[in-house]
């Protein structure tokens, strides 16, 4: 069963519209990033699987269960990270654990422990002496505390250190392995591409792709750089079927290609004595460029921005 | 960088965030100033009318105690008589509340800090916020004087009550710009600034009702309120004293200028205290977390009642003397005591007085709701299995739960402290019943407040206008000669007027089943809407 199935939710405020017939599927036991960009309608879906916001129309069922009608039994087995974490000022960190893990239904002492020494956290400090990165460790230790099969992370790691992203990584990687579900939304492309296994982009209040990151990569185009002995004239190059972007410097060429006609190039490439060939496959930022820059064409596979880092062998 | 570069720019963005507090809060005074005035006129036009009418009241200490000297025996001095003490109070509650909330509360929010890291020199934002305050005080003493002075009464004397308003806001304003600076939390600085207002309006209390030429009254001249009244508007109009209230503003903006260079942004003086390293028992239910919340709030409050009721419970001796004045008695009653004693009739007045101003504890208790809307508080509680009516009723319960504690705390205060200096002082059982009776108008007002909260985080600050206008409608509404109608819809009109009086209990009822139905109102609609 799916944790989470969400169909056509709609949210508006006034005029804005933050949800324009949203759909989600999140599969029991997944890691699935939510990417979209500022304004995008992320945390809003996130509110609205939580039953923090009524939406206008569409269904949302989370654990089986309708999210605003059973709130409360819903609440008792997630745990939710905010995306803005603030703390109550007079309280200490480790007051505001054992509060939130004991609304939560109580907390697991050993993790409690566990989780506070990873992510060096000074539970003595009050709320309003927490820096951001130290807030969200509050509430990531809080919420990764409580013994819950759903984890509803908005942009927790957004004020973290790298040491402290690799601790949260291998957390992910733990509550995975404990069969938890975790829907994570982030900015960060790298955390999803090492985390996640199915990814879904949102764009102005609907969802523009998703599916597995090798599904996504599929739809978008492959950077090729060969080195040949016998270099074709860029025209003739960008003549080849599924192949754009030629440049041909010296003896060296590069070009993009669509995953279709990858196995024709290399045919090609073949022909005229390859001395060297990297191939790299689109980037989870160019995924996200391609579907949400300003020409993304909802649905279709588009170029990959240029510019993106050099290529890394063919794997 | 000047240290007050941009200050011009957050004058600008204050006086923009203040556009309706500040306007309708200055009309507020200036009309509660000439209105009540007015009506008094009205009543007595001429000062023969007026010396027989209330020259017993005046030399009354309990209503001395309450209002503070009466300038002159003048008809424009008694249409003023209430309001220059209420008014001095209320343009010193303005005055702080601006300063805090475009120091502290912008410093505590993260604001201050988007701010400051752009062209803005840190002593920009005390700066503007005194600036906007001090602008207010001028604005409303002004208004009020020119509207007294339209009603007609004596220029001069216009003039002089205006002086005593503005000495009273232009000290708050320099006590709040120190207190913002000492206390770290928005709340802790309120904390420091109300406070000492109760205290400046208990040492005037106990220095206006002892003998002129006495130490106790000579410690009036300690207190910004005390300089208020000894303005003596309309009598010896002492206008000079305005250099006290611009002195301390002075003294109190140096200090805080000097603070703030002392400390870091979003940090007090009091060095930040590390906390426990795991909850307490009570931080497991939201009713724990609320509770726990409120209890510096407690504290302090509880303190303020002792102070108060040992104040009003020494007053019981001079009150005594006279007794025998009948026309002491009538006025007495029209201020909403009723048939007993002077003793009862004077007890029975503070005690009214006194539920209203618990009830902003109450109120201030409840918002506290919408306030950790606002502040994204209420998203991680209601994100675990906390149903919403819960986190709203322990809010609802907590404020409502807070003034019988007070109240108590008053009643037993006075009912030790009365009998030792006068023999005809109730004792604390018959004080405890008292205070216990004024406590269903004090839970309307909760009520309203939960009310408000519960529909509207973005409008239920209103809630403490609704219970300003109760209170001063119920205070003043019959000695200004408002319609009953009017009257009758502030919640303090319908209470027993206990001690001395009978106990209403069919009115106690229907206030109280009032409250329990706005609170419930609240709680539907809680449940209903999109958390902010």
């Amino acid at each position: 069963m799916d944790a989470i199935t969400v169909r056509g939710l709609r949210k508006t405020f006034g005029r804005t519209v933050a949800l324009d017939g949203l759909d989600l599927t999140v599969g029991a036991g997944e890691v699935h990033g939510f990417l979209g960009p500022n304004g995008s309608g992320k945390s809003t879906t996130l509110r609205a699987l939580l039953g923090l916001v009524r939406v206008d129309a569409g269904t949302a069922s989370v654990l089986g269960l309708d999210p605003w009608r059973d709130a409360t039994e819903l609440h008792r087995r997630l745990a939710y990270v905010p995306g803005d974490v603030v703390l109550w000022p007079t309280l200490s960190g480790g007051e505001t654990i054992d509060l939130l893990g004991r609304l939560r239904g109580g907390v697991d002492a050993a993790r409690r422990r566990r989780l506070v020494e990873r992510f060096e956290l000074d539970e003595r400090k009050k709320g309003k002496a927490y820096s951001t990165g130290n807030r969200q460790k509050v509430a990531l230790v809080a919420a990764l505390a409580s013994d819950v099969p759903l984890l509803v992370l908005d942009e927790p790691t957004s004020g973290l250190d790298p040491l402290m992203e690799q601790v949260f990584q291998d957390e992910l990687r733990a509550a995975r392995e404990e069969g938890r579900t975790v829907l994570l939304s982030s900015h960060i492309l790298s955390e999803v591409e090492r985390a996640c296994e199915r990814v879904t982009i949102v764009r102005a209040g609907r969802v523009v792709e998703s599916g597995t990151l090798d599904d996504l990569r599929r739809l978008t185009r492959s950077r090729v750089r060969a080195a040949l002995e016998r270099v074709p004239t860029a025209a003739a190059a960008a003549a080849w079927p599924g192949v754009e972007d030629v440049v041909v410097d010296g003896s060296t060429l590069t070009c993009t290609v669509d995953a279709e006609h990858l196995g024709g190039l290399v045919a090609e490439l073949g022909a005229r004595g390859v001395s060297g060939l990297t191939c790299q496959p689109p980037t989870l930022e160019e995924l996200f460029l391609s579907r949400y820059g300003p020409g993304a064409d909802v649905g279709s596979a588009s170029a990959p921005a240029p510019g993106t880092s050099e290529p890394e062998p063919v794997r | 960088m000047s240290t007050l570069a941009g200050v011009g720019e957050l004058t600008r963005l204050a006086w923009r965030r203040d556009r309706v507090l500040v306007p309708a809060s200055v009309l507020g005074l200036a009309v509660l100033a000439a209105g009540s005035a007015a009506a008094s006129l009205d009543l007595y036009p001429d000062d023969r009318s007026a010396a027989e009418g209330l020259a017993g009241v005046v030399s009354n200490p309990a209503v001395l105690a309450m209002y503070g000297p009466l300038a002159s025996e003048t008809a424009d001095a008694l249409a003023v008589f209430k309001t220059v003490m209420m008014g001095a109070v209320l343009t010193s509650v303005l005055a702080l509340v601006v300063v805090r909330r475009h120091t502290r509360t912008e410093e505590e929010d993260g604001r201050l800090e988007l701010l400051g890291s752009g062209a803005v020199g840190r002593r920009a934002p005390l700066a503007a916020a005194v600036g906007v305050a001090v602008v207010a005080v001028l604005l409303a003493s002004g208004l009020a004087a020119v509207g007294l002075a339209a009603v007609g009464t004596d220029p001069g004397g216009s003039l002089a009550f205006g002086v005593a308003w503005a000495t009273a806001g232009l000290a708050w304003t320099g006590i709040t710009a120190v207190a913002v600076q000492v206390a770290s939390t928005s709340r802790g600085a309120g904390g420091i600034a109300f406070g000492a207002l109760g205290v400046a309006y208990l040492v005037r209390a106990a220095a206006d009702t002892a003998p002129e030429g006495s130490g106790v009254h000579a410690l009036g001249w300690l207190s910004p309120l005390g300089w208020a009244g000894r303005v003596e508007a309309y009598g010896a109009d002492r206008t000079w004293l305005l250099l006290l209230g611009v002195g301390t503003l002075a003294v109190g903006t140096v200090a805080a200028a000097a603070l703030l260079e002392r400390r870091d942004l979003g940090g007090g003086l009091l060095p930040a205290r590390p906390g426990p390293a795991r909850g307490g028992r009570l931080l497991a239910s939201p009713l724990g977390l609320v509770a726990r919340l409120a209890t510096g709030t407690l504290v302090g409050w509880t303190v303020g009642l002792v102070a108060g009721g040992v104040v009003v419970g020494s007053l019981l001796g001079s009150v005594g003397e006279l007794a025998d004045d009948p026309q002491v008695r009538r006025i007495l009653e029209t201020l909403g005591g009723s048939a007993g004693g002077v003793e009862d009739i004077f007890l029975a007045t503070e005690v009214v007085v006194v539920a209203a101003v618990v009830s902003a504890a109450g109120v201030g208790l409840v918002l506290r709701l919408s306030a950790a809307e606002r502040r994204g508080l209420a998203e991680p509680v209601l994100a675990t299995p906390t149903p919403r009516s819960r986190w709203y009723l322990a809010h609802v319960l907590v404020g409502a739960a807070l003034p019988v504690l007070l109240m108590a705390v008053l009643g037993l205060t006075v009912g030790l402290v009365g009998p030792t200096v006068s023999d005809a002082a109730p004792g604390p059982l018959e004080m405890l019943g008292a205070t216990m009776s004024t406590l269903p108008a004090v839970w309307v007002l909760v009520g309203v407040a939960a009310a408000l909260a519960g529909a509207t985080p973005r409008f239920a600050p209103t809630a403490w206008g609704v219970a300003l206008v109760a209170f001063v409608v119920g205070e003043l509404g019959p000695t200004m000669r408002l319609p009953d109608p009017v009257v009758d819809l502030s919640p303090f009109a319908h209470l027993s007027g206990l001690p001395g009086g009978s106990f209403a209990a069919a009115e106690a009822v229907v206030l109280t089943v009032l409250a329990a139905v706005l609170v419930a109102a609240g709680g539907l609609a809680y449940d209903r809407r999109d958390l902010a």
